[in-house]
């Protein structure tokens, strides 16, 4: 029989309403790369809580090196040797590098801090695996790969051996990914055991030794990487089989729709810009996509275009009519629809029916309202006919609260308003964020569809796949620039990293369509 | 000169009882509970050192070694009145502010209460003399010890004694550091094995035991010893969380905010003193909202880049993550 570092048997953990994992089975050799694979809600950040003391689990037993465990929180685990890299990083942003770092296993004398031999503890571990990070620099003040850096440095400086990652790659650029993927085979060949939770099946085939996918938190089984396929590994993650080209035609843009010249918006967190000087256009029956890392800009110059922040200069026309200070329903009305990054916050009034939020953008409508008081009938009526067309499944139909119905769903009934009401234009911020793959295809079907019926689509995106599958032009947002203007069929991800990541740039030729 | 050594020398017991508040505040706010009850706190604590006093002043015991028992009883009665806000707030998850504001109204009303009841009157009269007119030696420096060793009370030196171990638990710590962490990202201090109802429990109980002695030191400095549930501690509570803010929760700058509204405070006192404000003829009334009106105009100017706690006010919930 093979030995196992940690076993984790027949876990089930319940939350109310939902099992979150069903009797799972995980076994982890040393000095192995253990990729867990799963869609959204499948179940593995919370395997993974358990295994590091942040749950506990309802059934089930935990082994290490074949003895029974009991893993009762964090610092249990961390006694054991067990150590996570957190999807959302647990930093302390007005702290250093150094104090993240020695946070809870201070070196002290009588409770005095004793940072000198920390530093030195972290910079020898710093060289040693070519993690580049400054001691003194503040979180806030660094980039989000090093902040990773120093979660990975979190776990060596604990001296733990059983290192999980959990989505480590979602917020890196390509170029960075690889670094990370090279540390990571790096620590296994070191004898450090890895459990890697990812949906990206590109970095297991890289990357890993064995994988366990997870489907609705029930187990699906455990595989050799080298004796399988994406293809297999996808099926047995989606349930079937999934197509994940987007089926479009060749796009044929026309007039301008949306124009933006030398648009400035400054920013709420730094004294800079948040964006600087861009320029560019969308035509009618074309997707144009903002590529770049999470923090660029990209929030900023939508909320100018929607009217959720003020630019300090530029303009910015639809249909050649300014709206740069226009108040936000006069660029609704002028045939903006906006699908937004935070459907919880800014797409939807989560305690509000749903066909209540069907009509949000039109409830002053002749059509819905007289003299103040809303035909709650002709509402009823739209909103079922948005049901049906859109397939927009709830409990209890139009008199579902927004908040009980599931994230796809809540996402389908945004789409539903915005593509259902009058407009020209369509931006999409990351609108397939937290779907699984089958919403995602609805998502995408429907972009297409919007595309093909001459209007123009703005899409905001952090997935590379999604930027190069949909989209007919890419616009590469750094630091507020737009840097680079590519066509996604003549550019490999690669090359795409690489603007992303500041280290290459097209001096971006003047727009000038006044001919 | 005269003048300045005066206004110092009775601006400094002001400053302290502010400062010691203001670091309770402090250590509430960093552990991420934010702290409103200063002021009923601080009323708690002064009523209980001022019964002690008037208990044992007929003893003969020593004035100062009064003051520094008082002190304790003062210490201990904040503490035991801060739990309340930490079993509300962290262990019962209840909203911080609507607790504070509660815990502030209890107290001057059951001051009143109990006072009638037991003393016919509206608070705690005491006869005690704390004062210190020169102590021997220091006193005797040039400038120095007009400033800070003439004229003066007991509570001057033991606040700054505080005021530098507040500094050095603060920043140099371990707890200091665990403190921080639960106020500003405590899911982070969590994840690495710290007990954030812990930690929060023990900032709490800090600004207790600050905000009692700072009641005390009130009515020591301000009062002559006496406390009653009319006038209370003036606001000095609140006047403490606006420190606080101005301080930007760092104790270097919370001492000089405090230093700037005890100034203020005392200069409106003063007026008789300086012939150049005094001859403007304006009512000395008006002088007295000084402090006040000052801290609505810093507040107004400094709250836009005030960087607080990012966790505070909110209560602790490991599920939400």
């Amino acid at each position: 029989m093979e030995k196992y570092i940690i076993e984790m048997i027949n876990i089930t953990k319940v939350f109310p309403g939902i099992i979150a994992n069903d009797n799972i089975t995980l076994r982890l050799k040393k000095g192995e790369i253990h990729a867990l694979l799963g869609e959204n809600g499948a179940g593995k950040s919370t395997l993974m809580s358990v295994l590091f003391g942040l749950y506990q689990p309802d059934g089930g037993e935990i082994r290490k090196n074949g003895e029974l465990v009991q893993i009762n929180n964090p610092n249990d685990a961390n006694d054991l040797g067990i150590g996570m890299v957190h999807q959302h990083f647990k930093l302390v942003e007005i702290f250093t590098v150094l104090e993240n770092i020695i946070l809870g296993v201070e070196p002290n004398k009588m409770g005095f801090l004793q940072k000198k031999e920390a530093r030195e503890k972290v910079l020898k571990l710093s060289e040693k695996y070519g993690l580049r990070v400054d001691p003194d620099a503040l979180i806030e003040d660094i980039t989000v790969g090093m902040q990773q850096r120093v979660e990975i440095l979190k776990m060596l400086y604990r001296d733990n051996e059983i290192l999980i990652f959990d989505e480590p790659t979602a917020v890196l650029t390509p170029q960075e990914i690889n670094e990370l993927l090279q540390t990571m085979r790096g620590f296994a060949n070191e004898g450090k055991s890895i459990l890697f939770i990812t949906h990206k099946l590109n970095e297991i085939m890289a990357v890993a030794d064995r994988c366990t996918v997870l489907r609705k938190g029930k187990f699906i089984g455990t595989v050799d990487v080298k004796d399988t396929t994406k293809e297999e590994l996808s099926r047995m993650m989606v349930g079937r089989d999934v197509s994940f080209k987007v089926e479009k035609k060749e796009s044929k843009p026309e007039d301008v729709v949306l124009s933006i010249r030398n648009l400035s918006v400054p920013s709420k967190i730094h004294k800079k810009d948040a964006v600087r000087d861009v320029s560019f256009d969308i035509r009618r029956g074309e997707i144009v996509c903002i590529a770049g890392i999470d923090g660029n800009g990209q929030t900023e110059l939508v909320g100018a275009i929607t009217g959720l922040e003020k630019p300090s200069t530029g303009s910015i026309s639809i249909n050649g009519k300014d709206i740069t200070r226009a108040p936000i329903r006069r660029r609704s009305i002028e045939g903006i629809s906006h699908i937004p990054e935070d459907r919880h916050k800014h797409g939807l009034v989560l305690d509000y029916k749903l066909e209540e939020n069907l009509v949000l953008q039109r409830y002053w409508q002749p059509e819905f309202q007289n003299k103040g008081f809303i035909k709650f009938d002709a509402v009823r009526k739209y909103a079922n006919k948005l049901i049906d067309k859109f397939d927009i499944r709830s409990g209890q139909g139009p008199i579902t609260i927004a908040r009980s119905m599931s994230g796809g769903n809540q996402q389908k009934a945004i789409i539903a308003r915005e593509i259902d009401k009058n407009h020209d234009l369509l931006i999409a911020v990351q609108p397939t964020r937290g779907l699984d793959v089958g919403a995602i295809e609805y998502v995408h079907k429907q972009l297409v569809e919007t595309r093909d019926a001459g209007k123009g689509v703005l899409l905001v995106s952090f997935e590379l796949d999604e930027v190069m599958d949909v989209s007919d032009r890419i616009l590469v947002m750094y630091e507020g620039e737009i840097v680079g203007d590519l066509d996604p069929k003549k550019i490999t991800v690669q090359e795409l990293g690489l603007y992303m990541s500041g280290a290459k740039r097209d001096l971006v030729k003047e727009i000038n369509d006044a001919g | 000169m005269d003048t300045l050594y005066y206004l110092i020398q009775n601006m400094l017991p002001v400053a302290i009882s502010l400062l010691l508040v203001a670091l309770g505040g402090m250590f509430s706010e960093v552990g991420g509970v934010i702290n409103i009850a200063l002021e009923g706190i601080m009323l708690f604590g002064a009523y209980f050192a001022a019964l002690f006093v008037y208990l044992v002043q007929g003893s003969g015991m020593n004035p100062q070694t009064i003051l520094l028992l008082g002190m304790l009883v003062a210490a201990v009665a904040g503490l035991i009145y801060s739990l309340l806000l930490s079993f509300a707030a962290v262990t019962m998850k209840a909203n911080q502010t609507i607790v504070g504001t509660s815990l502030n109204m209890l107290i001057p009303a059951s001051v009143l209460l109990f006072s009638k009841m037991f003393f016919m009157s509206d608070g705690v009269t005491t006869s005690i003399n704390f004062y210190i007119r020169k102590v021997p030696v220091l006193g005797d420096i040039p400038v120095i010890g007009p400033l800070f060793f003439q004229r003066t009370y007991l509570t001057v030196m033991i606040g700054f004694a505080l005021l530098i171990i507040a500094s050095i638990v603060f920043y140099k710590t371990k707890f200091g550091l665990r403190l921080r962490a639960c106020g500003e990202h405590p899911h982070a201090a969590d994840s690495v094995g710290i007990n954030v109802h812990k930690m929060r429990y023990l900032g709490t109980s800090i600004s207790g035991i600050l905000g009692g002695i700072g009641g005390f030191f009130y009515s020591v400095g301000i009062m002559d010893g006496n406390v009653n549930g009319h006038t209370g501690v003036a606001g000095f509570g609140f006047l403490a969380l606006a420190v606080m803010i101005f301080g930007q929760w760092r104790p270097g700058k919370i001492f000089l905010g405090a230093l700037f509204f005890a100034f203020l405070r005392t200069l409106a006192y003063s007026i008789s003193l300086i012939p150049f404000l005094y001859n403007l003829g304006i009512d000395q009334t008006y002088y007295r909202m000084l402090p006040y009106v000052a801290t609505m105009i810093v507040l107004a100017f400094t709250s836009k880049k005030s960087r607080a706690p990012k966790a505070e006010g909110i209560p602790y919930d490991k599920s939400l993550r």
